[in-house]
């Protein structure tokens, strides 16, 4: 193949294929902002509901803030890890984007295991969702995001096992890696107003 | 050919080694100085409060631009700008509206 014979319909090809790359993010883009959506209400109702205790435990006496700051560094080396593998991800590394998939991965898991963690101690303790609109709304909340979480690293393995067949690194697997990408710092962000607000705000 | 078309695309876009580290090492002060804001018991209430929001806000920028790549520089920043500076504005309005409404409601119906 000679670079004249094949400069023009690839390069038109090229535009073709990254038009569709952009479209397809920015519909993403578009589904992350209803979620956020979803999320700031979901923020209201519990700033509303957050001192109707119905005579029950307050956030004060329930959380557990050493489990929090775990969790929120995890959380953080987890975008960091994703990021790492969005990078080698565009240089076509492919051992180097299974590598930090894994450990993303791997640190979902553990947030996600310490949350619920923290919520079967939560209901051991008689401050299950039912006890108070504070603790309903606090479930409801926190529930919330550890769904997506969960949801997020389901994706994740979906991706690890289609870049290790063969379709690899293609352009397509590369837009997927990216709605990832927005999906799972997103989280991260939501995680901030969580930490912030739910459980720190609650301590103060 | 191709390949100096996606690189130049991928530099404003997806972020490098460096600025992944230098958000992260951003976020991790912005965290930490919560924490120490609240655990340290240094301010009154309603002053933590505040501390916790301006710091929240600013780490969310900080994730916006060094995660999530958000700017200004190509076109597809700026739909994702739009779309997003729509989205902020709906959150608070739905935020700040349910804490008018129901907090002046409660006021008024609970006695005591």
């Amino acid at each position: 193949m000679s670079y004249d014979t094949t400069h023009a319909p690839s390069a038109h090809h090229d535009e073709h294929e990254h038009h569709q790359q952009e479209t397809t993010i920015f519909g993403f883009w578009i589904y992350l902002m209803t979620d956020c959506i979803i999320f700031g209400t979901l923020f209201a109702v519990f700033a509303t509901l957050c001192h109707h205790f119905a005579g029950g435990p307050t956030g004060k006496q329930l959380f557990d803030i050493k489990n929090v700051e775990i969790e929120t560094a995890i959380l953080l080396f987890s975008s960091i890890t994703y990021g790492f593998a969005s990078i080698n991800a565009h240089k076509k590394n492919k051992g180097a984007v299974l590598g930090w998939l894994l450990l993303t991965f791997l640190l979902g898991v553990s947030f996600v295991a310490l949350e619920i963690n923290e919520f079967h101690e939560l209901v051991a303790r008689g401050a299950g969702p039912d006890k108070s609109a504070f603790l309903s709304s606090f479930f409801t909340l926190v529930g919330t995001h550890g769904l997506h979480v969960t949801i997020g690293l389901i994706w994740m393995l979906v991706l690890f096992f289609q870049i290790m067949g063969k379709q690899g690194l293609s352009t397509r697997m590369q837009t997927k890696l990216t709605c990832l990408s927005l999906f799972w710092h997103f989280l991260d962000i939501v995680w901030i107003c969580v930490f912030s607000f739910v459980y720190l705000g609650s301590v103060v | 050919m191709s390949e100096n078309h996606t690189t130049s695309h991928e530099g404003e876009n997806h972020g490098s080694y460096g600025s992944y580290i230098v958000g992260f090492v951003l976020a991790v002060i912005l965290t930490v100085a919560s924490f120490a804001a609240v655990l340290s018991k240094a301010f009154s209430f309603w002053q933590t409060i505040a501390v916790l929001g301006v710091l929240a806000a600013v780490q969310m920028v900080v994730h916006l631009i060094f995660f999530l790549h958000m700017g200004v520089k190509s076109a597809s920043q700026r739909q994702n700008l739009y779309a997003f500076i729509v989205t902020a504005l709906m959150v608070a309005i739905v935020i700040i509206g349910y804490l008018f409404v129901l907090w002046d409601a409660q006021a008024n119906m609970m006695p005591g």
